[in-house]
């Protein structure tokens, strides 16, 4: 009976908490703090005033819910702290980039740049459809060669292989291949044209083989990761109604995994799209339209960036201008990319609830 | 339609691991047998071999001999998937494709396997299977909602109705109303005892009262302690097992008493 009403008794269940208002007064006080501190020592740094400000905040906040709440709450708001501060550390970059690449990129983001290759431009105007369609061909023939393959190996890895010394040698091989540097995927596309048709000063497709060698390991990886994960039970199921094994990858296991294997493709893309060194070798650099894969030299949008950058003509300004908007085009492809990504893997995921 | 399976000293292993020893029985058709025995004694593994689901996991392999209706399920270049179209089987543990909405998952069989069938058949024999599973007053309103949307109970029903759909000769069950209420057990035995008409049906249970309500043969298996494999103790008319067995140990486990 003691120990009943001593449970029950008032008191037991509850505990301090911080007012609400604590909160926003500790940030705006903590700001104000560290940037007076940051006036008077540092000539007004703001960086150090945000950090200062920061500190003071987890200070305060921990002494009071100490004070106020007992030590596991004031744990509970450290660690919440900590992480919070952790994520917009990792914001601020994000956000520098995306801020630069708009606000320096919007001065050609024009009718022009979008309609116009560089073909016979020398000063100021000219475009980057060039680019653009020459990026939109290489990644997506890149894409092409990759996915299949990537896919293959990996339904092989996670349905075949197991145990198997092949698997465990392409296991091996995957991971060697993402470590490759992305110049030598470039070299050795070249140098594996050059076997195969002569010399020659790049062109297309060979850039799309450069980037197969750096897309193909990551999307072994994330689909032989996203097959694992489709439990066996369903493989069971599927196997006791007498389906063979290669119907029970087919229409069992890849569709509950195809979202998954979206997302993991679009992100291979997205980062192959940017690569810069091994295009400017095996695609090789044009000023012109170009839209076929198999011959002559074809514009990317890295090396369009890289090019108008490095070798800027008479007016510097206007080249600035048109490989800022180059890398806020290739900035606004990628999202793009991973919006439709997203579409799609929704389309598939597999259906719960009502 | 039905078939006999007579299995004869049989050993199953995971890797080195020997889980089942030396069982040797025969399982009639037109009837209904139970498997009974203490957790962990080789209930479920046994059952695998019958439809040589054992196989799919990796190290796992069987000696012995297990003849359905005379044919070796495994004696050389029989076809396990030809064998599974002929045992069907309902998991401890529903399992609906969770991309699949319930009739999906009703004619997963049919689908899966590219059968071809008008598709009025196919409404037809999902209503069908589904009322013998006893879901379907439950779920006709909403067959193109997911499977994974149901309650677990009604889970396991979609997958009886799953495996009775493909209309097997023979249906193995492992615990098939260990998540359902006393209503849907009850329709479930109903159904085993309709389908007993056609089918062999063997049922793994850990309820004595289902055994002894359903069941027509009973086989009591048991393990001498942790890491000795599971044996086959006695099997015979479930009437005799219950009322009179000739061996003590399964007197013990059937009236609850141990040790
Ligand atoms: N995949 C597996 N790999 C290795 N050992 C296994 C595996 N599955 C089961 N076993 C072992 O085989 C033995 C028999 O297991 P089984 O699942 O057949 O028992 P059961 O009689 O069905 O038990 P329950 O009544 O709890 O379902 C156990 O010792 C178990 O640990
Ligand atoms: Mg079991």
């Amino acid at each position: 009976m003691t120990t009943i009403s001593q449970a029950l008794a008032p008191g037991q269940l509850t505990s301090g908490r911080l007012p609400r208002a604590t909160i926003p007064v500790f940030l705006v006080a903590a700001s104000l703090l560290g940037f007076a501190l940051a006036v008077l020592f540092a000539g007004g740094n703001l960086a150090l005033a945000a950090l200062l400000a920061y500190l003071l905040y987890l200070i305060a906040i921990e002494v009071a819910a100490r004070i106020v709440e007992g030590s596991r709450q004031a744990a509970d708001r450290r660690a919440s702290n900590l992480i919070v501060g952790a994520f917009a550390l990792a914001l601020i970059p994000l956000g520098s980039v995306t801020w630069s690449a708009i606000s320096k990129g919007m001065a050609r983001f024009d009718v022009d740049y979008f309609t116009m290759s560089m073909r016979n431009v020398v000063g100021p105007g000219g475009g980057a459809l060039h680019a653009i369609t020459g990026t939109l061909f290489v990644t997506g023939a890149a894409a092409a060669i990759s996915v299949p393959i990537g896919l293959l190996a990996a339904i092989y890895l996670a349905e075949y292989g197991a145990g198997k010394r092949l698997a465990k040698a392409i296991t091996f091989f995957v991971d060697v291949m993402t470590g490759v540097p992305s110049i030598v995927a470039g070299l050795f596309a070249y140098a594996l044209m050059t076997l195969i048709i002569g010399p020659n000063n790049g062109f297309g497709l060979s850039g799309s083989v450069a980037l197969s060698v750096l897309m193909i390991p990551v999307v072994v990886r994330s689909s032989e990761e996203l097959l694992r994960l489709v439990p066996n039970e369903l493989r069971e199921a599927s196997y006791a109604l007498g389906v063979p094994k290669w119907l029970t990858i087919t229409r069992v296991v890849l569709p509950t995994a195809v979202s998954g294997i979206i997302s993991g493709v679009i992100l291979a893309i997205a980062r192959v799209i940017g690569e810069t060194a091994p295009l400017l070798v095996a695609a090789g650099f044009t000023a012109s339209m170009n839209n076929n894969l198999f011959a002559n030299p074809m514009m990317t949008l890295p090396v369009y960036v890289y090019d108008s950058y490095q070798h800027p003509g008479v007016d510097v300004q206007v080249y600035l201008d048109r490989a800022w908007a180059g890398a806020l085009t290739l900035i606004l492809i990628v999202m793009l990319l991973n919006l439709i990504g997203r579409l799609i893997a929704r389309r598939f995921a597999p259906k719960t609830g009502h | 339609m039905s078939k006999r399976i007579e299995i004869t000293d049989l050993n199953v292993y995971y890797g080195s691991f020997r889980a089942v020893e030396d069982v040797t029985m025969t399982i009639a058709p037109k009837s209904v047998t139970a498997f009974i025995g203490p957790s962990g004694c080789g209930k479920s593994t046994f059952l695998r071999t019958l439809n040589r689901m054992h196989e799919v996991i990796p190290g796992a392999r069987v000696e012995g001999e297990v003849l359905l209706d005379g044919e070796n399920l495994y004696g050389p270049g029989v076809d396990p998937v030809r064998v599974r179209r002929q045992v069907g089987m309902v998991f401890q543990r529903p399992n609906p494709f969770p991309t699949m909405s319930i009739k999906e998952n009703v004619l997963a069989g049919i689908n899966l396997n590219n059968r071809r069938m008008p598709s009025s058949a196919k409404d037809e024999l999902a209503e069908h299977a589904l009322r013998g599973a006893n879901l379907w007053e439950e779920v006709k309103n909403r067959m193109n909602l997911p499977g994974s949307g149901l309650s677990g109970g009604q889970q396991q029903r979609l997958c009886i109705a799953r495996a009775i759909a493909m209309e097997p000769e023979v249906l193995l069950m492992d615990e098939p109303c260990s998540a359902l209420d006393p209503i849907s057990t009850l329709a479930i035995e109903d159904l085993m005892n309709e389908l007993k008409e056609k089918y062999t049906i063997v049922i793994v249970t850990h309820n004595m009262q289902q055994a002894a309500r359903v069941s027509d043969v009973t086989a009591f298996f048991n393990i001498a302690g942790t890491g000795a494999p599971g044996r086959l103790i006695e099997s015979g008319p479930t009437d005799k097992i219950f009322s009179a067995p000739d061996v003590k140990a399964t007197e013990d486990y059937i009236s609850g008493r141990f040790g």
